[in-house]
């Protein structure tokens, strides 16, 4: 086994690989940039190398730096992580050079992989089955049609020249194939001037359904299960379980020992992933195959009872796979959701911040969180803004579902939006319980998971109305206690007022719709705490309520119904947990109006840190509202910021390339009544 | 502690008689308060809104602390008092929390006529000074006033207790480090421009606020210069080149908001000096009450049962239980604060008046708030009980009432008449606050009695001129006078004058007392020096 080894990697997975080595007594090295430069990975390793300034360009993707620090400090061995340099052919290749072992596959398993069409080709070759398709260049009618036939309905007919949905057509059945056909050429002749076509199949409810492989250089190879990750938004994984659900163990074996098949048609060793698309009618084609430790990697070794990165080490150290295949059995069932700085409500744009509060559910044998920051660290622009990933295990998904659902409803996180909501809103959605996925869940569930159009919510919003009033009860008393007046009248919070009601008017807005909830206060018998009954109304219906509060969770009884539910607070904004998914509130307080003494010079401001693309206006133009003024990007997504209102550039204050600080003023704008 | 053990029939018919009865006092007065909560008219309501002012009930809620009581004092001031109405007599005062502090509030309502003073106007404002400096409470002020009642100010201007007084008040609060806030949400002038110009620290609204000794109408007419009120005093004139006002507000909650944060730095620590016990609720539900006191106010009924039901854990420790009996003295907590209660159980002979002079020095000599339940015919009267010096015994009580420096407060429970009003604190004695429940009468002697003698006056004098008066004459004579009396000593014409500080609902009685103790204590008790007891 290695001495010691150097992570060339951050956050979340070089902790996590941190951990392991600590466990098998290898010493660790980390490398840094300057934005990491008190990050988690960097204290948890027994030696860090500082590599450079913060984008990753300029330090974690630099792999001359990263050897260097390796050669400096003695590492005989280097873990990538994912990402980064983690398929990096180059880099694999220096390492070999300067006599450094990339724990990791060989250069030519690397590089046969890179390519996606040269993959296919390999495992075409492998009889590794591929989404059945004809690429021919003899595009006679005939041919495509025998093609399609052969295949089976429903087709996918594709412009090669294609993109963006341009000639392209679904074909259901032999019949429409003319039609489709006729369409799609047309199409394509007129937006690329090209008509030439491919037919695939269409896979109507795909799933995608991955093989975790491990090979030594030994000749042994096995599968460790698969995962399900058809839960995705954007082509990225959103909520990964192992195993699949609706897999029988024939499917399973057909699979894993495809995925082996795969993996040594390439000449694999260590961890690699093989991802195949599962068609509804139990077929699997092959996908591609990620030469790596994947991100989802801790759902499998939940239910095989394994450590992955034990295993990379003992294979890369040039030792036998600690298991045969026989010596592997599922053992329950597991789920991760990747916790994102992001707002899912805004396209998931990334968000950054600082993590003012971080709470985690409490870990145990059952919930597992890998993560790389710690409350107070930064969510900065230059990294993916992953946050942690939240890993639970129970014997059944059922009831690892509902662990999952917990678990997200503990974790608290201030400062910065994440999608924890969006998660929660997903693990508790009716089709996700019932096995109702395939890739196409968020699209064909948004208003199920986004809680679209207008509610009455007469169910969530007494709770919070109870529930902000406890919480201030329990704040004033706190503060009474430490008073030299403690048991003073005057420190209950009760609204008391001289023959009449004594009444709270709380606002809550959720989504865009305002509601106006009045709570009065009864005083039966003057008592106190849970005695008191609070009489809620809201549009003139009434809700009889007593409540109380210990940390995050309130237990109601409304109306003779008693419940309980978690709630979470950021300031004004009010998250509940309900077993439907979460509902944000915020809680309207007065306008002071404090910020109209400018308002008519309004600064317009980056939303998030980024760089500005362009500046499409100049100082001096007039605008119209809602047109585009500038395009910033940040973590790869493009934001548009446009006009407010018809007005007038004063002045402009960044160019093209800048780096912009989020909040900090773009341009100096007039509207158009001055 | 000794519990007091109720013994009434919470089940019998009189109690159930009783309590119907009195809860249609205090569903007569809650209806009439609704009305006259609403202040000006729907039309001036409407107005006010719609110039982005906030009403002036909501202006309090925004001033106060999130969930803060709020003690209202007088909501029955000016009621038919005047021909005009004018609901709370256009002014709402009281004490609140603000940033953990109690303040006293005084609020004009501009729906009323404008939020000018009325002669009832100027004494509702001068007794809430007055109760925040007793109490050495902090004062906001929300102006949004027209000044003085122009038809009324014979009444309002010349006299010492008049308006000038209002700004005495502030110069002489001010000077004894009682802070005084201002905050122009409406109109100030003439006087009214002294309020926040006397004020130590003021806020002024945009578009909203002025200040000016004389308006536009008045500068015209003087002078001929024509200028808005907002170009005369408004908050931009103020703010950046008078200097009346220090804080600029962009609304009336942005006002209240820096009003908030003016009293959050004030700097002052409760000077709480008292030992307090834990907190019990009383044994027996307060609405009790209702059912305890008689719907016939002849009827004797114990008020220990109403002590019970007001007192911490209902534990009393009686003083001199044997003696002197138709005064009740003793020892309890409220809301955790000592006091010494004493209250009345019939009427007052010498003993009564004996033992209640010897508890008032205890509780003077301990600093121990007194609480005062009153509910007197008077002092006992005739030859023996003259001749037992019944006038001497009286006058120790009324001394030790008077001059006893610890706070007190009186609840009128029932009956208030004569001499034994002196003897248990009547408005005359400086209690720091004074209350009423819906059923007490206030007069210098019961109406019947007072019809009676003058009727026997009368009589004298008719029989010395040979002239005769029949029973039925004698009847007709003394109806309005009992009638005039019943009148005149209603709650509500006592309270519409401000011979208290308003009717409360028995049922809320240790609430308020509770609220009114706390508030009392950010003033240190004083050591008593009591005047000569004739022996």
């Amino acid at each position: 086994m290695f001495n010691k080894i150097l992570i060339a990697n951050r956050g979340e997975i070089a902790c996590r690989i941190i951990n392991t080595a600590k466990q098998m007594g290898v010493l660790t090295v980390a490398v840094y940039s300057d934005a990491d430069k008190d990050a988690l990975h960097v204290h948890m390793a027994d030696e860090a190398i500082y590599i450079g300034p913060s984008p990753s360009r300029e330090s974690y993707l630099l792999g001359d730096k990263v050897i260097a620090a390796a050669l400096k400090t003695g590492a005989q061995a280097i873990h990538p992580g994912y990402g980064f340099l983690s398929e990096n052919a180059g880099f694999c290749r220096a390492c070999t050079t300067n006599n450094i072992t990339f724990i990791g596959p060989p250069v030519a398993a690397i590089e046969a992989m890179g390519s996606k069409s040269a993959a296919k080709n390999i495992m075409e070759k492998a009889n590794v089955p591929l989404v059945p398709g004809y690429h021919g260049d003899d595009q006679s009618r005939d041919i495509i049609k025998k093609a399609a036939d052969d295949m089976g309905y429903p087709v996918l007919l594709k412009a090669t020249a294609g993109g963006g949905g341009k000639g392209m057509r679904q074909v259901w059945s032999e019949s429409e194939f003319d039609e489709g056909l006729a369409a799609a050429k047309r199409e394509a002749m007129s937006s690329f001037g090209d008509d030439t076509m491919l037919v695939e199949k269409y896979l109507t409810q795909p799933r995608h359904v991955e093989i975790q492989v491990f090979c030594d250089n030994h000749q042994h190879a096995v599968y460790l299960f698969e995962r399900d990750c058809s839960v995705q938004r954007r082509h990225q994984k959103v909520i990964e379980e192992a195993p699949a659900f609706k897999m029988s163990a024939k499917l399973r074996a057909q699979m894993g020992e495809s995925a082996i098949k795969s993996a040594q048609a390439i000449g694999y060793q260590g961890a690699g992933t093989v991802e195949f698309l599962l068609d509804v009618d139990g077929s699997f084609y092959f996908m591609e195959m990620n030469t790596r430790l994947q991100v989802e990697h801790p759902v499998t070794e939940m239910i095989s009872g394994q450590d992955l990165v034990e295993w990379q080490l003992r294979v890369a150290a040039g030792e036998v796979l600690p298991k045969t295949q026989e010596q592997l059995v599922i053992n329950g069932h597991a789920f991760e959701a990747r916790i994102y700085a992001e707002d899912a409500n805004n396209d998931f744009l990334p968000a950054t911040g600082k993590l003012s509060l971080l709470q985690t559910p409490i870990e145990s044998e059952h919930v597992r969180i890998d993560t790389g920051v710690r409350q107070g660290d930064e969510v900065s622009v230059y990294y993916d803004p992953m946050i942690a990933k939240l890993i639970v295990w129970d014997e059944s998904r059922e009831k690892a579902l509902k662990r999952l659902a917990k678990a997200l409803s503990e974790y608290r996180i201030n400062g910065v939006t994440t999608n924890i909501d969006f998660l929660y809103n997903l693990a508790t959605s009716k089709p996700f319980i019932e096995e109702d996925i395939d890739t196409g869940f968020i699209e064909k569930n948004h208003s199920l998971i986004f809680h679209d159009g207008a509610q009455e919510l007469l169910n969530e919003l007494p709770i919070v109305a109870l529930y902000l009033i406890l919480s201030n009860e329990k704040k004033a008393h706190i503060s009474a206690a430490q008073s030299n007046d403690p048991h003073s009248p005057w420190h209950h919070p009760n609204a008391w007022r001289l023959n009449e009601a004594h009444t709270h008017v709380l606002v809550l807005a959720h989504n865009d719709d305002e509601y106006t909830v009045t709570v009065e206060q009864l005083f039966q018998s003057q008592g106190q705490g849970s005695d008191v009954n609070y009489l809620i109304n809201i549009d003139n219906k009434q809700f009889d309520c007593q409540g109380t509060i210990s940390n995050n969770i309130i237990l109601v009884n409304i109306n003779g119904h008693r419940s309980q539910a978690t709630i979470s607070v950021d300031e004004n904004n009010i998250s509940l947990y309900r077993e439907n998914g979460v509902f944000n509130f915020t809680h309207i307080l007065p306008d002071c109006g404090q910020l109209d003494i400018d308002d008519k010079h309004g600064g317009l401001t980056a939303p998030m840190n980024g760089t500005m693309v362009s500046v499409l206006i100049k100082a001096g133009d007039f605008v119209k509202k809602n047109q585009p003024l500038v395009i910033m990007e940040a973590m790869k997504m493009e934001h548009t910021i446009k006009a407010p209102s018809d007005g007038t550039i004063d002045e402009v204050f960044f160019q093209a390339g800048d780096m912009v600080d989020g909040g900090a003023e773009l341009l100096a704008f007039s509207t158009d009544d001055e | 502690m000794a519990k007091l053990i109720s013994k009434i029939n919470v089940r019998s018919q009189d109690f159930l008689d009783n309590a119907a009865h009195m809860q249609r006092q205090v569903d007569d007065l809650r209806v009439k308060l609704g009305e006259i909560k609403l202040g000006g008219g729907e039309r001036s309501r409407d107005r006010h809104l719609s110039r982005g002012k906030l009403l002036p009930r909501d202006r309090v809620n925004a001033l106060l602390d999130n969930g803060s009581a709020f003690l209202e004092f007088s909501q029955l001031a000016a009621y038919k008092v005047y021909e005009d109405n004018v609901p709370s007599a256009g002014i709402i005062t009281g004490i609140g929390r603000v940033g953990g502090q109690e303040c006293v509030i005084v609020a004009n309502d501009a729906t009323v006529k404008g939020g000018t003073y009325y002669p009832l106007t100027v004494k509702k404002h001068l007794r809430a000074q007055a109760i925040a400096q007793e109490n050495n409470l902090p004062c906001v002020y929300l102006v949004d006033s027209g000044g003085a009642n122009l038809p009324n100010q014979g009444d309002v201007f010349p006299d010492k207790e008049h308006f000038g007084r209002i700004f005495f008040n502030q110069a002489n609060m001010s000077a004894n480090n009682i802070p005084q806030i201002a905050v122009v949400m409406g109109s100030c002038t003439a006087g009214g421009a002294y309020v926040p110009a006397m004020a130590d620290e003021s806020i002024i609204v945009k578009e909203q606020g002025t200040i000016f000794l004389a308006g536009p109408p008045l500068v015209k007419a003087a002078t001929g210069e024509i200028v808005s009120a907002e170009d005369l005093g408004g908050a931009d004139v103020h703010c950046r080149t008078s200097g009346v006002t220090d804080h600029y507000a962009q609304n009336d909650h942005h006002a209240l908001e820096i009003a908030r944060s003016a009293v959050s730095n004030l700097n002052r620590v409760k000077p709480v000096d008292i030992n307090f016990h834990q907190v019990s609720e009383p044994q027996y539900p307060s609405s009790d009450i209702y059912g305890i006191i008689p719907k016939d106010t002849r009827q004797p009924y114990d008020v220990r049962e109403v002590i019970a039901r007001i007192v911490d854990g209902s534990d009393f420790n009686e003083f001199k239980a044997l003696y002197g009996n138709t005064l009740v003295c003793g020892f309890s907590h409220i809301f955790g604060y000592p006091v010494g209660i004493v209250a009345n159980n019939g009427v007052l002979f010498g003993e009564s008046a004996e033992k209640g002079a010897h508890f008032i020095q205890l509780c003077a000599m301990r600093k121990i708030p007194l609480v005062f339940l009153q509910n007197i015919t008077g002092f006992m009267v005739g030859k023996q009980y003259e001749s037992g010096g019944i006038a001497k015994h009286g006058a120790k009580m009324v001394t030790a009432v008077a001059t006893a420096q610890v706070p007190k407060f009186t609840i009128l429970i029932g009956g208030s008449f004569g001499a034994g009003n002196y003897g248990m604190c009547g408005r005359a004695y400086d209690p720091r606050f004074l209350f009423m429940w819906p059923n007490a009468r206030i007069s210098v002697m019961g109406g019947e009695q007072a019809a009676g003698v003058m009727a026997q006056v009368t009589r004298d004098k008719k029989a010395k001129l040979g002239e005769s008066w029949s029973d039925a004459e004698e009847q007709a004579f003394k109806q309005p006078i009992i009638e005039d009396y019943e009148h005149q000593g209603h709650p509500y014409y006592a309270s519409a004058r401000l011979w208290d500080d308003g009717i409360i609902d028995p049922a809320d009685t240790r609430q308020v007392l509770g609220l009114a103790i706390s508030a009392s204590l950010n003033k240190p008790i004083e050591e008593t020096k009591f005047g000569i007891f004739r022996m």
